[in-house]
């Protein structure tokens, strides 16, 4: 009798085994070339594209204490989560246990590593989120990003970022959403209800 | 009558509801529109990305195999199904052995193709599909009829009485943000009180051998990191070489799908969480024998952007579910005759070959010109229906003759004017219904020419 472990490696090389046989003459691997535009890939962009898809930003002038803004934006907030030394945690992320410990997070800090100007979107890998479920099972998102990161498009991100540094990474680009009932737009379908992206102009500065 | 034509009638008996359906549709175009305009490269980008599948088909046994390698050395676990029954027993093995007794899945148009729900409900396991859309459908126990928006055929009022009668929700409330927050609480109990998660693949890396989810909602995300184990099932198409090319694709895929500058969540899973299991399952299930297929392997690009769909005039007045398969509109017409040429053989012609679907495919498929040569082959098998062969038939003895077809003109063009309306626009007119026929002039093209323009 063929055991599944054996019947498993056949279905693999039969599967190989037919592509061989019908697969198409070699094609070239194109190139990709350099899309960088010199009008694009500002802060200004950023803002816009962000804010366009129903995220709110504040910027570092406006923002003296992290803490205080934090407090300020969600004042009912009891639970804040973050992996950030700076932000007061109401819970020590190196001690959860299960990532269902995190059920009732009202508010996670993160940083990113780096955002993209032509969509909005935000580089997080495993270690900026402390426990990865963290941005998702949040009520709400704030994420802080340094502006000297942003880049002009995907593909100079891809360039900047090892997509397998850790066993998870993302890219954020707003708070969940669906249009699935008629088209209608609704903020906060399964994941964080809102995104707010505090930008500082450099860490160093 | 093909079976879509019959479910295409059915769906415009109710004419104020086609007109809808086709302008939700119609306005995902636009938008998609919109957001290309944006892009000064974006046609360099189709090029791209349609020469990077070419390139990957060409190559796919090593681009799996490279995937394989580096995904065990990820600490996943690869599992290979050359159908669908192998895939589902696969999927039951894995949650059979943690006595999985909950389930819950995030958008997977293979996991529908493979009809896993069913198979996995019958051995007593629960599945809950967590895209709004996809749970939406799933409670009125029906397909989707759109691969992005799966439940595009309902109005709210329909979505409210449904989350009134299996949610509790208010009798009578069909806000969307009412109705969205009740699936949202509905769907975090279950999110927190399942043992294994499921997605579907957009894209997998060869070079990094992990795996990228896409979605807006974040209902792959909650799944998979709530839960011990998590499963990815992917067909043999969903390879890409390298990292760098999602920088194409990712590009390519929302602005196509929703006019969206990118996913909300663009997820990239390498390695199992802590303590917990990490599946993916490569499946065939049909896919071989396509790329077998000259003609046809290149649907094999297609990235389920939806955006054939949401551009076909037919699609659009005519709904999902009219297909009769996972995958509806232009690109499921292509995809289904691959699978079964008899039972499918009505779906190449549910198209007027205008054109548009290969216009804003994101990978340039060819998809009307598939569409026509199956139409070729359909007839070559016989598998027209006996009115179309009749009509072939006419028509090839009219047309193959100048002086038949000269007559013919003349017969039809006297007959449009001379005729009651009740003998032109009767049962045996298809095309009259709801359509009117030009208006005959007087004289053919050749006549008005002759007249016209010979040589003084």
């Amino acid at each position: 009798m063929v055991s599944k472990k054996q019947e498993r490696a056949m279905s693999k090389e039969s599967i190989l085994n037919a592509i061989r046989k019908v697969k198409p003459e070699k094609v070239e691997l194109p190139e990709i070339p350099d899309f960088h535009r010199e009008s694009s890939g500002t802060l200004a962009d950023f803002i816009k594209t962000v804010e366009g898809v129903g995220s709110k930003v504040v910027l570092e002038k406006e923002l003296k204490d992290i803490n205080q803004a934090v407090q300020n934006l969600f004042p009912a907030a009891t639970i804040i989560a973050s992996p950030l030394e700076k932000v007061q945690s109401t819970i020590d992320l190196k001690k959860i246990q299960s990532p269902h410990e995190l059920e009732k997070v009202d508010v996670a800090v993160l940083k990113a590593q780096l955002g993209v100007a032509e969509n909005g979107a935000l580089w997080l890998s495993e270690q900026d989120l402390g426990i990865r479920v963290l941005p998702f099972i949040t009520q709400h998102l704030i994420i802080l990003l340094d502006s000297t990161t942003l880049v002009n498009t995907m593909h100079e991100a891809y360039q900047k970022i090892r997509i397998d540094e850790a066993g998870f990474g993302l890219f954020i680009a707003g708070p969940s959403k669906t249009a699935d009932i008629e088209q209608s737009l609704v903020i906060g379908a399964q994941g964080a209800r809102s995104l707010t992206i505090f930008i500082k102009p450099s860490e160093s500065n | 009558m093909s079976q879509h034509a019959q479910k295409a009638a059915e769906f415009i008996t109710n004419q104020e509801r086609m007109k809808w359906h086709d302008e939700s549709l119609w306005f995902v175009r636009t938008k998609r529109d919109k957001a290309t305009h944006g892009i000064p490269e974006w046609e360099q980008l189709r090029e791209l990305g349609s020469q990077i599948k070419n390139h990957t088909l060409s190559n796919l046994d090593q681009y799996l195999e490279e995937f394989e390698k580096n995904a065990l050395q990820n600490g996943v676990q690869v599992h290979w199904a050359a159908n669908a029954a192998e895939h589902n027993r696969i999927v039951h093995e894995i949650l059979a052995r943690q006595e999985v007794q909950r389930i819950v899945k995030s958008k997977s148009m293979l996991t529908e193709e493979c009809g896993l729900n069913e198979f996995l409900t019958e051995k007593g396991i629960e599945v809950v599909d967590t895209d709004l859309g996809e749970r939406i459908i799933q409670l009125r126990e029906e397909p989707p009829s759109h691969i992005v928006m799966p439940a595009i055929h309902l109005k709210k009022e329909e979505i409210g009485e449904l989350f009134h009668q299996k949610l509790n929700t208010e009798k009578g409330a069909s806000d969307p943000k009412y109705l969205t927050e009740s699936a949202r609480q509905h769907l975090r109990e279950k999110f927190l009180s399942a043992q294994a998660a499921l997605t579907g693949v957009n894209f997998a890396i060869a070079e990094t051998g992990g795996v990228v989810v896409c979605t807006n909602e974040g209902n792959a995300d909650m799944g998979v990191h709530l839960c011990p184990v998590q499963i990815h099932s992917m067909g043999i198409e969903k390879v890409l070489p390298k990292a760098e090319h999602l920088g194409v694709f990712t590009r390519l895929l929302a602005r196509s799908a929703t006019g969206q500058p990118i996913t909300i969540f663009t997820s990239h899973y390498h390695r199992p969480k802590p303590e917990g299991e990490m599946h993916i399952i490569i499946v065939d299930n049909g896919r071989t024998a396509q790329l077998g297929r000259e003609d046809f392997r290149n649907s094999l690009k297609c990235i389920r952007c939806g955006a054939c769909m949401n551009t076909c005039p037919i699609y659009r007045r005519s709904g999902g579910h009219s297909y009769g398969y996972t995958v509806p509109g232009p690109i499921g017409s292509i995809l289904t005759p691959g699978i079964d040429l008899k039972k499918y053989s009505d779906l190449p012609f549910a198209s007027t070959l205008c054109g548009s679907c290969s216009d804003v495919c994101p990978v340039k498929i060819n998809i009307h010109e598939q569409l026509y040569r199956w139409r070729q082959i359909i007839s070559e098998e016989g598998h027209l229906p006996s009115s179309k062969k009749q009509g072939m038939r006419i028509a090839a003895r009219v047309l193959s003759k100048s002086t038949t077809y000269k007559f013919g003109g003349k017969m039809a063009r006297w007959a449009l004017r001379a005729f009651p309306r009740f003998f032109i626009y009767n049962r045996l007119n298809v095309w009259g219904k709801n359509r009117e026929l030009p208006e005959a002039p007087k004289q053919s093209f050749q006549e008005w020419y002759q007249k016209n323009r010979k040589e003084p």
